[in-house]
């Protein structure tokens, strides 16, 4: 990406959609990188922060949250083409989050069975990923993302050159880390092997086995994973879900998952 | 102790815009020791560091004897390379090199000398043509053909024009796609080899290009009954520090990046022909 | 050379000279479920009375009654992370206001190490990246600060894993060579032998016992026990003839559908070189720095030239693996890369055994 009229700080946004806001929290969260990253860029909108100017039009958009209302559809175009370069940050923007669940389940039967006044409710039958509806230029994935992968991202844009994909399997930050594999020497079901790397292997690191979090890495080989949790003994529904949970939308996931949770063995 | 992998500072003394998207860093090193220590051999390449973004290994297309200059012509294609294009007169980035073996210059000479080259595997060749061109009463005949897939991807096409106009010398341009006021042929470059009226007995080929064009130039060539040992290709793989350390760029038991770019054709005949390696 | 006998209870005594020479000792430690090295202080330390099972994709730790510390085949490591770190640094750069560059290189501060324990198929494999890194006209500067005055305490094998097939590749149990002090670890103590001087000096003063006949043959039987119980192995030490003649084989689609390509086998193996360089900047712009880690030929990332990726699939990479470890090294090397350690096929999530992988693919056989 080339940032233009060099002299002028690029100007940067981060809308939110259906999400948590925790994404946002990778900003939030930078301390004194904050102070910095605010000499270096200029936040016109950034409702968590202060500024709010959804309308401006910036080099840098960041957006948060999955599509998943007939308001959010429209907003994300007018963000598309207010914006010179739109990052999805997080898994409800990259594969349509938690909430994407309700793809799966009739997402109206679901409102109905839980709101008193569903007609209150206008949300969407599905909650899908920013990309499904517009270009997306760079993709942040995780729940949440961290700071270190906003601000490596962020100063490349400012660099002029794309990011980084970060697309490998949690195994390599693992073992590059030198734990020993949850998987291996205690029989967890861990989901590090076709999970992609970014969060430096956080719950392998803690003794736990890794719930997928940032999404499916490249050539995922979600169904052998699957198939082997299945002959350590866990049930087919029970592997079903350790796919279908915070990124089931993305396609190797969703592919693996959704047959398995027909069984109830 | 002397650092491999340690780039020094350069800079890029003229930026030529080749082509959308294909453009030519003229450079120095800012050191004048450094730069005056620096010697290539055509079909060598540098590691070029780009500032915060990473290195690419791109091959140096000029003169060696020109020891002003170094010049590296690149497609503006990855992250990397993307960055470089928006790099301007006397900004500054990082340079290593020279690495690999470059083309066979010494078994040339004497000889009729075939440079097929496809895409911009025409950088690579550049250098060599010049430096053979400069010289040109050592060499027999010189046949240079170079294949693009489309007419508009063609760069220095007023060099080609001025090589055809050479004695000894064929020129055969094609482009899978043409436009209508294209002068040159249309089709695969390795369609025409047919023409290049190639004499087995005293001819080197070099090539370099995507590696199914390759494959279809050593078929093409086979008519002529020319003896494998006088075929030489530049390969390509992901090279990421340029002194065999890192793996990338194996094929089969070779480092692309110290045991060729450039190949004898018998050393790469098998792993050539399975796809995938 | 043998240099005689140190009790068992004695070891300590061995710990304390290395600690007195300067050396930070290094051990196998039992952490998380695994035996991994780390700092060693006391001889408590070391996994005393533990052996470990290990089999396709598992590997358990399990007490016994024994009193011996190395009672078991082999950890998640061998040397490889201490000589090739899998994060390193290799120079810095910073970038003036009027965008000059002055880059400086980056070293390891010199670590004086002392390993203890480290088996014949690591110390073979630490020869492997030796020829690697330092082998050819520049030595890797990292890699070269890191080796340099390492001392090597080996122990000979003698209680190997379901995993192992050091038997088959030539490199073990025994080891042979590549160690300043190699111990054969009996109940009631050690044969120590001397493989450098630097290692006789260091047990010159231990006040060593002569070692008797039926020690000595213990120790022989013990290997000879070792060798004879593992149940694994290559069908050559040469297999670069039925490897590269066989591309197209259909087993490499069949381990293709197993196979998680999530690159723990290449990892956890102690002669896998490969890495990828890193660049990062200060988020001010003004410095970075080039880092190399490790990677795996299981990565997209590591066959991709501008746009293209050689080996798109998994069919190809396993293949590429494969063919690499135990046929083009020999090119590359003069002889396989594997040394028959077993940790791919124990650490391997997926449980692919690189010795069966091997058989169906240079018997010709297709079928799975």
């Amino acid at each position: 990406m080339t940032l233009p009229n060099p002299g002028r700080k690029p100007r940067v946004a981060v809308h939110k959609f259906s999400s948590c806001d925790g994404c946002q929290l990778a900003l939030l969260g930078l301390g004194e990188d904050l102070l910095q990253l605010s000499t270096l860029v200029e936040f016109v909108h950034f409702a968590e922060a202060g500024p709010v100017d959804p309308g401006a039009e910036v080099d840098i958009a960041f957006v948060e949250g999955s599509i998943g209302t007939a308001a959010d559809m429209e907003r994300i175009r007018e963000v598309r083409a207010k914006s010179r370069f739109l990052v999805a940050i997080g898994a409800c923007a990259t594969s349509g989050g938690l909430q994407a669940l309700r793809n799966l389940a009739g997402g109206q039967a679901w409102i109905r069975a839980v709101y008193p006044r569903p007609a209150y409710v206008d949300c969407l039958a599905t909650s899908t990923a920013v990309s499904r509806h517009v270009q997306v230029d760079f993709e942040l994935w995780g729940c949440p993302v961290s700071s270190r992968q906003v601000t490596v991202a962020l100063r490349a844009l400012l660099s002029g050159v794309q990011p980084v994909e970060e697309r490998d399997k949690v195994c390599m930050e693992c073992k590059r880390s030198q734990m020993v594999c949850v998987m291996v020497a205690r029989g967890l079901p861990c989901m590090g092997p076709v999970t992609r790397a970014g969060c430096g292997a956080l719950c392998p690191g803690i003794g736990r086995d890794c719930y997928a979090c940032y999404g499916p890495a490249e050539n995922a080989n979600a169904e052998a994973l699957a198939r082997r949790m299945e002959a350590s003994g866990i049930p087919s529904a029970a592997v079903g879900r350790r796919f279908l949970s915070i990124n089931s939308a993305s396609p190797p996931f969703f592919a693996a998952g959704i047959g398995r949770m027909d069984s109830h063995d | 102790m002397d650092d491999p992998l340690l780039p020094h500072e350069a800079e890029v003394a003229e930026y030529i815009r080749e082509s959308a998207g294909i453009f030519t860093l003229r450079l120095r090193f800012r050191d004048p020791a450094v730069h005056a220590g620096y010697r290539f051999a055509p079909g060598q390449f540098n590691m070029l560091y780009l500032y915060g973004a990473g290195e690419v290994p791109i091959s140096v297309v000029s003169d060696p004897l020109d020891d002003t200059l170094f010049d590296h012509t690149i497609r503006a294609l990855g992250r990397v390379t993307r960055g470089f294009a928006q790099l301007r007169a006397a900004d500054r980035l990082g340079i290593r090199g020279p690495y690999g073996r470059g083309w066979p210059l010494d078994q040339a000479r004497g000889r009729d000398v075939v440079i097929i080259t496809g895409g911009l595997g025409c950088a690579p060749a550049v250098s060599l043509i010049n430096y053979i061109v400069r010289r040109r009463e050592e060499f027999g005949r010189l046949v240079i053909m170079q294949g693009v897939k489309h007419a508009d991807d063609l760069i220095w096409a007023e060099r080609y024009r001025r090589w055809s106009q050479m004695a000894q010398t064929q020129v055969v341009v094609a482009a899978d796609v043409g436009t209508p006021l294209w002068p040159w042929q249309v089709g695969h470059v390795t369609d025409f080899i047919g023409q290049a009226h190639i004499d087995a007995r005293k001819t080197i080929v070099m090539m370099c290009g995507p590696e199914g064009m390759m494959r279809a130039a050593v078929g093409g060539l086979q008519a002529y009954g020319l003896p494998e040992s006088a075929v030489w290709l530049s390969m390509e793989r992901s090279m990421q520090c340029a002194v065999g350390r890192c793996g990338h760029c194996q094929i089969g038991g070779k480092f692309v990046c110290k045991d060729g770019p450039v190949f004898n054709y018998p050393q790469v005949r098998e792993l050539l022909a399975v796809r995938g390696l | 050379m043998e240099a005689g006998f140190l009790q068992h209870g004695r070891f300590q005594a061995l710990l304390d000279v290395l600690h007195g020479c300067g050396y930070r000792c290094i051990g196998p430690q039992v952490r998380d479920g695994a035996i991994v090295y780390d700092a060693l202080s006391t001889c408590r330390e070391l996994p005393q009375g533990v052996r470990d099972l290990q089999s396709a994709g598992s590997y358990r730790l399990e007490r016994t009654s024994g009193l011996r510390y190395f009672g078991w085949a082999n950890g998640l490591q061998a040397l490889k992370p201490m000589v090739f770190a899998p994060e390193e640094t290799l120079w810095r750069v910073q970038r003036a206001d009027d965008g000059a560059l002055r880059f400086s290189a980056s070293r390891p501060s010199f670590a004086n190490l002392a390993v203890i324990g480290v088996r014949a198929c690591d110390l073979a494999a630490l020869a492997l990246l030796d020829r690697h890194f330092l082998g050819t006209a520049v030595a890797d500067p990292c890699y070269a600060a890191r080796r340099s005055g390492m001392f090597l305490v080996a122990v000979h094998c003698s209680d190997p894993s379901g995993s192992c097939f050091c038997a088959s590749t030539g490199d073990g149990p025994q080891a042979s060579g590549g160690f300043d002090l190699a111990l054969s670890e009996l109940d009631e103590g050690f044969i120590v032998e001397t493989g450098s001087a630097r290692g006789a000096d260091t047990v010159a003063g231990l006040g060593l016992e002569p070692v008797t006949a039926s020690q000595r043959d213990a120790a022989a039987r013990q290997i000879d026990t070792a060798r004879a119980r593992q149940r694994r192995g290559l069908p050559s030490r040469d297999l670069r003839a039925a490897l590269v003649s066989n591309p197209e084989h259909p087993r490499w689609e069949q381990v293709a559908q197993r196979c998680l390509a999530c690159g723990n086998c290449t990892s956890v193996c102690p002669t896998c070189f490969c890495h990828a360089v890193c660049d990062s900047m200060e988020l001010d712009g003004s410095a970075g720095a080039h880092a190399r880690i490790w990677d795996s030929c299981f990565t997209a990332g590591h066959s991709q030239i501008h746009g293209l990726t050689v080996r798109p699939d998994t069919r190809t990479r396993y293949r590429q693996w494969l063919t690499h470890k135990l046929g083009s090294w020999h090119e590359q090397f003069g002889r396989s890369g594997c040394v028959g350690c077993g940790r791919c096929i124990s650490w391997c999530p997926a449980g692919i055994d690189i010795t069966e992988e091997a058989a169906a693919i240079c018997s010709g056989s297709s079928d799975g």
